[in-house]
């Protein structure tokens, strides 16, 4: 399964009210890639991953996952068939503590998933000290840790991450970064949606830059940035 | 047994039932404790039964239902239906509302109610199957927050509409009252009033243990996550209807349970348990004691119906401001409840959990 195609979107359509969010947005997103999806504001980043995730519905569209096509199923359905996502605000449960936010991430009850897997992903994550503390009484940085922390703690094939270094200190932010580097895996894809170029620089092995909806451009980060169209839309301004 | 008792005050609460047990056997009766105040606190018991099962869907689940009256009426229908026919079985005693209504039979339906296990079977199954079609109706359509709530307050006015008829065969607007024996015992004896508080506060433990096993369990937590965010438990691969449902449906067998233990003790049922104003107070005695610790259901039960048993002596009049002026209260300044007062533990962000609209 490593290096074929994870994730195909194609022809991808989701509109709120009369305004067009996403317009007939294709992509295909392969196993073992780091995925960066930039663009300016309201471009639509956060609506694609919201439409895979289930939590929005697509107006037209596939969104296929290897064989199964995503659109029509639950929030839960996509979840369990390997699909994790890390929202933009960070969405812990505040009055868990760590570990059982981890656990709740599982997916399945402790006996079930792989013994110690919980303070696995608490020492990847940076937590294992905090592991007993409610989740509400971490700071803003932990919160974003502990949120990708419940996201792979179920091993997922499609990772996507919304912005997960906002409001991250530099050092923090580079930890990030290195933790994505090591999460990349033959058998998973990493979409990772952020503002933050040279953090996409560091750990995207491809960018899509998506602009009003639809595709503008797509290569490695080192193109991007020559992009005249990019540059006029996006990284310009 | 770690986790069970490892709350303090909940460990407290429960000494205190086992206490109020002992108390009640040795001395229920005598001059120190009168049967009326061993009924009182036998009554007191099945409110507090009432009060967690609201806070268990409520507190833990940000469910709020104002229609709790709907199960805990239909437990206590079934059982004043239980009591006129195990009375007429024995003593030969026709139900006042089948005089009025010059009925010489009883109707089909109460047939075989006689049997107790039955009684309790058939309370228990219709309650069930309420609350499950109700439940399932809206949670399936993702109805929640405010709009559940009103919703559930229609469902428990139309009920009362419906038992205000006389022609249903369930005492219409008088109810049912005049029941004599309970298990073959006399209703009024003190050894029969001593029994039933006894029973009640017996059910109230094992509600309260029953309870603080699921939500100290991994459901428990699944719950408080559903309450707090329930996008994000979907999203990491966890249905939530059928949780809801669940714990919808088990909140209302408890509410028809506390309706099973309070009608033989107050001695009558009638369409007023059924009016919004007794499902609102469910919620107000769940508020004050504080949302989401079933140790504050029960205090806020006891604590509003003693102030309401004292008022309502004293000065009858001002008891729906002081209820209206408790609400405000509790929402502008203890929005945990009596709990916010005692500082017992990390307080946990419920407010944002009390409308929750969608």
């Amino acid at each position: 399964m490593s290096g074929g195609t994870a994730l195909v979107i194609d022809g991808l359509e989701v509109e709120f009210g009369r305004f067009r969010a996403v317009d007939n947005l294709s992509l295909a997103i392969d196993y073992g890639e780091v995925r960066a999806l930039i663009g300016p504001n309201g471009a639509g980043k956060s609506t694609v991953l919201n439409v895979v995730a289930g939590v929005t519905p697509a107006k037209a569209g596939r969104i296929v996952l290897d064989d199964t096509d995503l659109i029509g199923l639950s929030e839960a359905q996509i979840a369990r068939k390997g699909v994790r996502r890390k929202f933009q605000k960070p969405s812990v449960f505040e009055v868990l503590t760590v570990r059982e936010n981890i656990e709740l991430g599982l997916g399945v009850p402790v006996a079930k998933a792989p013994s110690g897997r919980i303070d696995e992903v608490l020492a990847m994550v940076n937590l294992t000290e905090l592991a007993d503390r409610p989740a509400g009484t971490l700071a803003h940085g932990q919160k974003q840790w502990l949120e990708i922390g419940m996201v792979l703690a179920s091993d997922p094939k499609i990772l996507m991450l919304d912005e997960p270094v906002a409001g991250l200190t530099d050092e923090e932010r580079q930890r990030t970064a290195a933790l994505i580097r090591a999460l990349r895996r033959p058998d998973r894809a990493i979409v990772v949606v952020e503002h933050d170029m040279g953090f996409v620089e560091e750990i995207a092995d491809k960018v899509t830059v998506l602009h009003e909806g639809r595709t503008l451009f797509e290569g490695p980060m080192s193109r991007v940035r020559e992009d005249a169209r990019v540059i006029e839309v996006y990284l310009g301004r | 047994m770690k986790t069970l008792f490892a709350d303090k005050s909940f460990a407290a609460l429960i000494a205190l039932c086992a206490a109020a047990v002992i108390v009640i056997a040795l001395f229920g009766g005598t001059s120190l404790l009168t049967p009326y105040m061993v009924n009182a606190i036998g009554q007191l018991a099945a409110f507090a039964i009432l009060a967690v099962s609201l806070d268990l869907i409520w507190g833990y689940l940000g469910i709020l239902s104002l229609g709790h009256g709907l199960f805990f009426a239909i437990g206590g229908y079934v059982a004043a239906m239980h009591l006129l026919k195990h009375s007429y079985e024995v003593t030969g005693i026709v139900p006042d509302f089948m005089q009025f209504m010059g009925w010489k039979e009883f109707p089909l339906y109460w047939a075989g109610l006689s049997n107790f296990p039955y009684a309790l079977l058939l309370a228990l199954g219709v309650t069930a199957i309420v609350a499950f079609v109700f439940g399932y109706v809206s949670f399936r359509s993702k109805v929640g927050g405010v709009y559940f709530a009103i919703i559930s307050q229609a469902l428990v006015y139309v009920a009362m509409l419906l038992m205000f008829r006389n022609d249903t065969g369930f005492g219409g607007n008088n109810g049912m009252t005049g029941f004599s024996l309970v298990f073959g015992w006399p209703v009024g004896q003190a050894g029969t009033l001593i029994g039933m508080a006894v029973v009640s506060i017996v059910v109230l433990i094992a509600v309260l243990i029953g309870c603080r096993l699921l939500v100290t369990s991994r459901t428990g937590r699944m719950m408080v996550a559903a309450r707090d965010d329930e996008v994000r438990l979907r999203s990491l691969g966890y249905g939530t209807l059928w949780l809801k449902l669940a714990i919808w449906c088990l909140s209302a067998v408890i509410a028809a349970i506390a309706g099973i233990l309070y009608v033989p003790q107050v001695g009558i049922i009638n369409p007023r348990v059924l009016s919004p104003e007794l499902s609102l107070e469910i919620a107000v005695w769940v508020a004050v004691g504080g949302r989401g610790y079933l140790t504050g259901a029960v205090i806020g039960a006891l604590a509003v119906n003693a102030l309401k048993f004292w008022l309502s002596a004293a000065a009858p009049e001002v008891w729906p401001f002081i209820l209206s002026g408790l609400v405000v209260l509790i929402v502008l300044v203890f929005p945990n409840g009596l709990l916010d007062l005692a500082g017992l533990k990390w307080k946990p962000r419920l407010l944002s959990s009390m409308g929750g609209a969608k």
